[in-house]
């Protein structure tokens, strides 16, 4: 093989590897990629049951509510101009309380229900995911 | 005082980096070797001049001097020693000191031990060297000033995140910064040679160590930075593919391309336009990663701070570094020559694919962290990318690089026969079939991505020790050495990985006292629950028994209040046995006196971080014989003039 050829397939190999991994990249991202909702957004946008995605806002004073079993929670998420209720199994993170931030990972179920599978609380007391602080910002504005 | 004499240091530190840069590209110009014998000294000196004024900044932590800002945000007089100390890079501003630290050190390092590198290539790394240091010296000093006054000073400092108080903070961000660094030597190495058209065997030679000695340390921080989110988090988790943990694998697989990339170019004079390229791909993912954990435009216990006018400050550097490394590769690489050719079949042609396989998910990674935030800024939908994106994409990937992985060291440089390549495979794929026989047998529901990790990392295993096979070991050279760690690492890492993804047992129940519950091999009483204090800290502590066979040992999980900042942590207890980890974490009590309790074993979890260790210490003893031999081989071309 000449020095030419050489150069050749090799950036010929490096593009098809790059335009490989794009493509799955793309196909995996369309399928995997998971929305975030504040409960407005998802109450709106009639989120299909089943779909992977994250709910943001804030946790309503006095909705946190324990199912017998001891380790299922039930509590409200709130923007301040919908409510959305969520269940969750699992143990809550440290910062998990009423009347502050938190996201939490999951899909709906066919009543309406958000099934949590990780909770997602802020990291510090000065800490509130700013998709939450911008989506509450939004409605605060809208509520005004 | 303590702290305006930090600043002049700083503000001094900065000069001498424009001299440098200035004299180095003024002396290469106009050949004028007066102005060129300056550089080497300049850079030692600024080296000692930043390390000085991060000293400064220590001190001032560790007396909890309240009058400094940054101290009274971050520090507390109640907070331990070690964090005290440990805080001061616990916070943007002092990190970002350290950073510049680091680079002033490393730059001084090249200037005193950097002996077989052409003197104009040498002066063309040091001035881009204090080119990038220049940049970080002005975002410190006009945008992140560690020494600025409070006044009046508070009676009583703010205290650190009680999640970054814990050892591995003391330990994490150095020996990453000291990876993430690293490759700016290798950057400035890379535009050194550009500049002076010297790209070639020697030069690569040259570069080695440096990379391999930021690898190890990136490897390293990786490796610890995934313990500690696993321990200190309580999630059970060893990674999550947070942007900021995808910020630190980024420049780990473009620096794991650029050494091997390195060698082929120290060892048979080829891929030399590649090569480069990597050098100047790898800096920037590392300085893509201080963008993306620095800038606050994630949301993580890393983004310390959240100020725009910093985010886009990195920005800019990010761009002008990286764009003009770019431009220069464009003029210049006409002008590197082309290296010698070699066959397909070849321990180059492995080492190419290597090399894709890494770009490919480098450039999945990069994908999947850049994509949310982009979709944010350009449509404002707001997305997440997580785990599941991560593993179905690279994952296959990972795969495929692990088979090639198998074959690559048993090829010959230049030139190999597919059959003479079967022959030394056979016992490899041999024990691959049998690992696949065994896991099927053994475990017959498991999922198809940990049943290939598995199987691949014990044929894996057996191809890495290969090249030692019918060798008199004594006489192995010691990288080959290195490199048989470093590649059964991966081996012993993955197996670890697709261990703890198919078999952990987890159970979450709600607890009395008195209960017992079964997980894994394990029976674990919950015996009582307690209150405890520390320095700074008051927790509850429960204590359970963990029974197996005739042994049985107590573990001791705690929930943490901290009362500076005032938050809680979960501190897990894990016992860790020869086949596993059990890990426990105490939740919350709810009314009737029950307490929340996780439960995971974990089989073989431990082989993920023992084997990111082997290739830390694999990738230091392939360093350690590179420069053993080049240095024998230096001493016998004086002993033949």
């Amino acid at each position: 093989m000449k020095a030419k050829h050489q150069r050749l397939v090799l950036i010929g190999l490096a593009v098809a590897a790059m335009i490989g991994a794009a493509l799955l990249a793309m196909s995996a991202l369309k399928d995997q990629a998971a929305y975030f909702y504040t409960p407005s957004d998802a109450i709106r946008d009639h989120v299909e049951a089943g779909r992977a995605v994250r709910l943001g806002g804030m946790v309503a004073d006095k909705s946190i509510k324990r199912e017998p079993d001891g380790i299922t929670i039930r509590f409200i998420v709130t923007d301040n101009a919908a409510t959305v209720p969520v269940r969750f199994t699992g143990i809550t993170p440290d910062l998990f309380k009423e009347k502050s931030g938190v996201v939490a990972e999951g899909a709906f179920d066919a009543s309406g229900t958000f099934i949590a599978t990780n909770i997602l609380a802020k990291h510090d007391e000065r800490y509130m995911p700013p998709q939450v602080a911008r989506g509450m910002h939004k409605t605060e504005s809208l509520v005004r | 005082m303590i702290a305006e004499t930090g600043l002049a240091l700083l503000w001094l530190a900065g000069a001498l980096a424009a001299l440098q840069l200035l004299l180095g590209a003024i002396g290469l110009r106009w050949q004028r070797d007066d102005l060129i014998a300056a550089v080497r000294p300049i850079a030692v000196v600024q080296a000692v001049l930043a390390s000085l004024a991060f000293a400064l900044l220590i001190y001032l932590f560790v007396t909890v001097d309240l009058s400094v800002a940054l101290v009274a945000a971050n520090d507390h007089s109640a907070k331990p020693l070690l964090y005290k100390f440990a805080g001061s890079w616990g916070n943007h501003e002092g990190s970002m000191l350290m950073w510049v630290t680091i680079l002033a050190i490393g730059g001084g390092a090249v200037a005193l031990l950097e002996r077989r590198l052409e003197n104009r290539t040498l002066i063309a790394t040091l001035s881009a060297q204090a080119a990038i240091g220049l940049g970080f010296y002005a975002f410190l000093l006009f945008a992140s000033n560690p020494f600025a006054r409070l006044d009046p000073a508070p009676p009583e400092g703010q205290g650190l995140n009680p999640l970054l108080q814990d050892p591995g903070l003391a330990f994490h961000p150095p020996t990453l910064y000291l990876g993430y660094v690293g490759l700016s030597i290798a950057f400035s190495f890379a535009v050194g040679a550009l500049v002076t058209r010297d790209v070639g065997p020697a030069f690569a030679r040259a570069m080695r160590p440096w990379v391999l000695g930021a690898w190890v340390m990136l490897t390293l921080g990786i490796t610890a930075g995934s313990y500690w989110a696993y321990y200190e988090l309580g999630w059970g988790g060893w990674w999550f593919w947070d942007p900021v943990e995808n910020a630190s694998l980024m420049p780990w697989l473009a620096a794991t391309a650029l050494l091997h990339s390195v060698t082929v170019l120290a060892t048979r004079d080829g891929l030399r336009a590649w090569t480069v390229m990597l050098a100047v791909v790898a800096f920037s993912m590392s300085m893509v990663g201080t963008f993306l954990v620095r800038s606050g435009i994630l949301t993580s216990v890393h983004a310390f701070a959240v100020d725009p006018r910093r985010g886009s400050f990195i920005l800019a550097l990010l761009a002008i570094y990286i764009g003009g490394a770019l431009a220069l590769f464009a003029l210049r690489v006409g002008t590197v020559r082309e290296g010698s050719r070699f066959d397909a079949v070849s321990r180059e042609g492995a080492l190419i694919i290597n090399n894709l396989l890494l770009s490919a998910i480098l450039g999945i990674v990069l994908v999947g962290t850049l994509y949310p935030l982009m979709a944010e800024a350009m449509t404002g939908e707001k997305i997440s990318v997580g785990a599941p994106y991560f593993n179905s994409a690279a994952g296959p990937l990972a795969l495929i690089l692990m088979a090639a992985l198998s074959a690559g060291p048993l090829l010959r440089w230049r030139r190999d026969e597919l059959r003479s390549l079967a022959g030394r495979l056979a016992l490899p794929a041999l024990i691959t079939a049998g690992a696949l026989a065994a896991v099927i047998a053994l475990a017959p529901g498991i999922r198809i991505l940990p049943l290939l990790g598995l199987v691949f990392a014990a044929g894996l295993a057996a191809a890495s020790v290969a090249p030692l096979w019918r060798r008199n070991l004594r006489h192995a050279p010691l990288f080959v050495w290195g490199m048989v760690i470093a590649h059964l690492g991966v081996a012993v890492s993955a197996a670890g990985m697709a261990s703890e993804s198919a078999f952990t047992k987890e159970r979450l129940v709600a607890a009395r006292i008195g209960e017992s519950f079964d997980v894994g091999p394990y029976r674990v009483r919950f015996d009582a629950v307690a209150p405890v204090a520390g320095p700074n800290w008051t927790a509850v502590q429960g204590t359970l028994t963990a029974t197996r066979g005739t042994t049985s040992f107590a573990l001791q999980p705690e929930a943490r209040s901290f009362w500076a900042p005032p938050a809680q942590t979960n501190e897990s207890a894990i016992r860790t046995a020869l086949d596993g980890q059990l890990y426990v974490v105490l939740g919350n009590p709810d009314e009737t006196g029950r307490w929340q309790l996780r439960l995971w074993w974990k089989p073989m979890v431990t082989l993920i971080w023992a084997g990111g260790a082997m290739i830390a210490i694999g990738g230091a003893l392939a360093m350690l014989g590179h420069l053993l031999r080049d240095w024998r081989g230096a001493r016998r071309k004086e002993a033949w003039a």
